[in-house]
């Protein structure tokens, strides 16, 4: 990892277990410098990519329309549009689980179909397994990637004390409120050591104070671990605060229709919300969905 | 006792045997008053008396094992094999195919009608009420299985998958926790209609067995009698279905309303 200095405190996590991927992202390239706006080294990229499905009564869903991004590594990616825009189907197709009609995906030049093990997923809900206990459900790529157990486990402690869960690892989903579910399902996404988040909605079912900490929290975890990520959201103001750049869609059929550097200095603090470059990236971004007339953001 | 606990002693408790008090005083009182024959209804106070005597003379445990034995003995059987082949009609395409036309036909046919047939075949001993209560007991496990393998939520599914999971660890991991609750619930209602087989194959032909008993006391005109089995009977039945109830909290702990799934008997 480049030494650059990161003025965010170190959190226990960092000190047990390294959650940076080690000499793979060892170049010059890092959320800093994105925020500079330098070329990243591409890590995925979409070239051309449709999607066309049919539904029950045989009517063809054009749900996606030559969408081409190119996406550096720790580059923090936000998308957003209005429901329906095929964000999220988007995101799945990435994550592996739905197959595309035609285009090309690449991850670090290799192509890609189906999932992999190089992705962790956050889903709009936390899509917990009732039956297994927090430690357990963050667990669960380790179990069905085979990896070393023992190892992970420390790791899965780390990660549920740095969103402070820590002490709630023996408890069942049902025991918990929604936004400790939904940092039990980030836990999940990250436990493997995946070079690629893909996070859908995550925060949608939480309320506004939990969701500005959660928003705070992954900006801390994306700055110390290097990861790439692509978040998916209905918020606008979110898209602006996480992201190095946010991707513009809109509906019928979902395609690409602006991509938004966001040069604001990082870290982003809340406060920042309220200045008048901030507002400038939002209002941009909305006038796209004010023009096509469907704002829901 | 504060206010909540008093209601909920009195709802839970003193309700039901006020009740049972009143029913059982308006029957005894209807069959003196109006004299019903002894033959037609008898009066709780002689059922209590054939029960007691029943139990004294020892009468009843000989048949209680017999029939105790068959249900049981044909749940395991009819639970067992409903459940494999409900894996397999679920799991395997071409299982589906071959088996689930018959199934769907035979489900329809009602079972108890086919009894006299089985006694033919097995005889008068035990082996024919197990064979019927298997037959019984066979199709609740078998519907429940299937749909239960097939109840697994797609996010649940689709979560494991992205992360690289394949079909086994899908069916481990998912599938069978989620086949769980129906699987108790076509257990809850095979115990049930266990009861009912053995004393059904008792009734076509047999040589001993609670069934057995309530025919020869029919015979002899013995209501009393009648109705001092019927109450054996209904213990068994309750006590069969709150183990049941009992083992399905237990295993399906992660679920607050067990029981709200489908039956398909």
């Amino acid at each position: 990892m480049p030494a650059r200095s990161d003025p965010e405190p170190l959190t226990t996590l960092s000190r047990v277990v390294p959650l940076v991927a080690a000499p793979a992202t060892a170049t010059s390239t890092g959320p800093r410098a994105a925020a500079a706006g330098k070329t990243h080294e591409s890590l995925l990229r979409i070239k051309g990519l449709e999607k066309t499905y049919a539904t029950k009564d045989g009517q063809a869903i054009h749900a996606l329309h030559d969408v081409s991004l190119d996406i550096g590594e720790a580059e923090f990616i936000s998308i957003v549009g209005p429901s329906g825009c095929g964000k999220t189907t988007l995101l799945k197709i990435l994550a592996g689980i739905l197959d595309r009609s035609t285009g090309e995906i690449t991850m670090r030049g290799k192509s890609l179909s189906g999932p992999s093990r190089e992705l962790g997923v956050v889903f709009q809900t936390p899509v917990l397994l009732p039956w297994r206990t927090v430690l357990q459900n963050v667990l669960v790529p380790v179990e069905v990637q085979r990896r070393e157990r023992k190892r992970f486990e420390a790791r899965a402690h780390a990660l549920l004390a740095m969103v402070g869960l820590n002490g709630f690892e023996g408890k069942y989903p049902g025991e918990l409120s929604g936004g400790m579910q939904q940092r039990v399902g980030i836990c999940r996404a990250l436990v493997h050591d995946p070079s690629f988040l893909l996070m859908d909605e995550p925060f949608g079912a939480l309320d506004a104070m939990t969701r500005e900490s959660m928003n705070e929290e992954l900006q801390r975890i994306w700055a110390e671990s290097g990861k790439t990520v692509l978040l998916v959201t209905h918020s606008i103001p979110e898209a602006v605060y996480l992201a190095d750049r946010v991707v513009v869609m809109t509906p019928r059929p979902g395609r690409i229709v602006d991509v938004i550097p966001v040069d604001l200095p990082r870290p982003r603090r809340l406060a920042m919300h309220n200045t008048p470059d901030f507002g400038r990236f939002v209002s941009r971004i909305r006038a796209h969905f004010n023009s096509s007339g469907t704002l829901d953001a | 006792m504060s206010e909540t606990a008093k209601r909920n002693f009195a709802d839970r408790f003193l309700l039901p045997v006020a009740t049972f008090c009143l029913f059982v005083g308006g029957w005894e009182a209807t069959v003196r008053l109006i004299d019903i024959s002894k033959i037609v209804l008898p009066p709780p106070s002689a059922i209590a008396l054939a029960f007691w005597n029943g139990l004294l003379a020892g009468d009843f445990s000989w048949h209680l094992a017999v029939t105790l034995y068959e249900i049981l003995a044909g749940f395991l059987v009819g639970a067992i094999s409903g459940l494999l082949l409900g894996f397999l009609v679920a799991l395997v395409p071409l299982a589906e195919r071959i088996f689930y036309p018959y199934i769907v036909a035979f489900q329809t046919v009602p079972k108890v009608a086919i009894a006299p047939i089985i006694v033919i075949w097995f005889g008068y001993g035990v082996t024919s009420k197990i064979v019927i209560t298997a037959t019984i007991a066979f199709f609740p496990l078998l519907a429940n299985t299937i749909m239960g393998l097939r109840a697994a939520p797609r996010d649940q599914i689709e979560m494991l998958v992205s992360y690289t999971a394949s079909r086994w660890q899908v069916f481990r991991m998912v599938r069978l926790n989620q086949a769980l609750p129906y699987i108790f619930v076509g257990l809850d209602v095979a115990i049930v209609l266990s009861v009912i087989g053995a004393i059904v194959g008792e009734f076509v032909g047999a040589k001993a067995g609670l069934g057995y008993l309530i025919l020869q006391k029919n015979f002899n005109f013995d209501m009393a009698g009648t109705f001092a089995i019927l109450i054996i009977l209904s213990a068994i039945g309750v006590g069969l279905h709150a183990l049941v109830s009992l083992a399905h909290r237990r295993v399906v702990f992660w679920m607050d309303t067990a029981g709200e799934r489908v039956t398909g008997a």
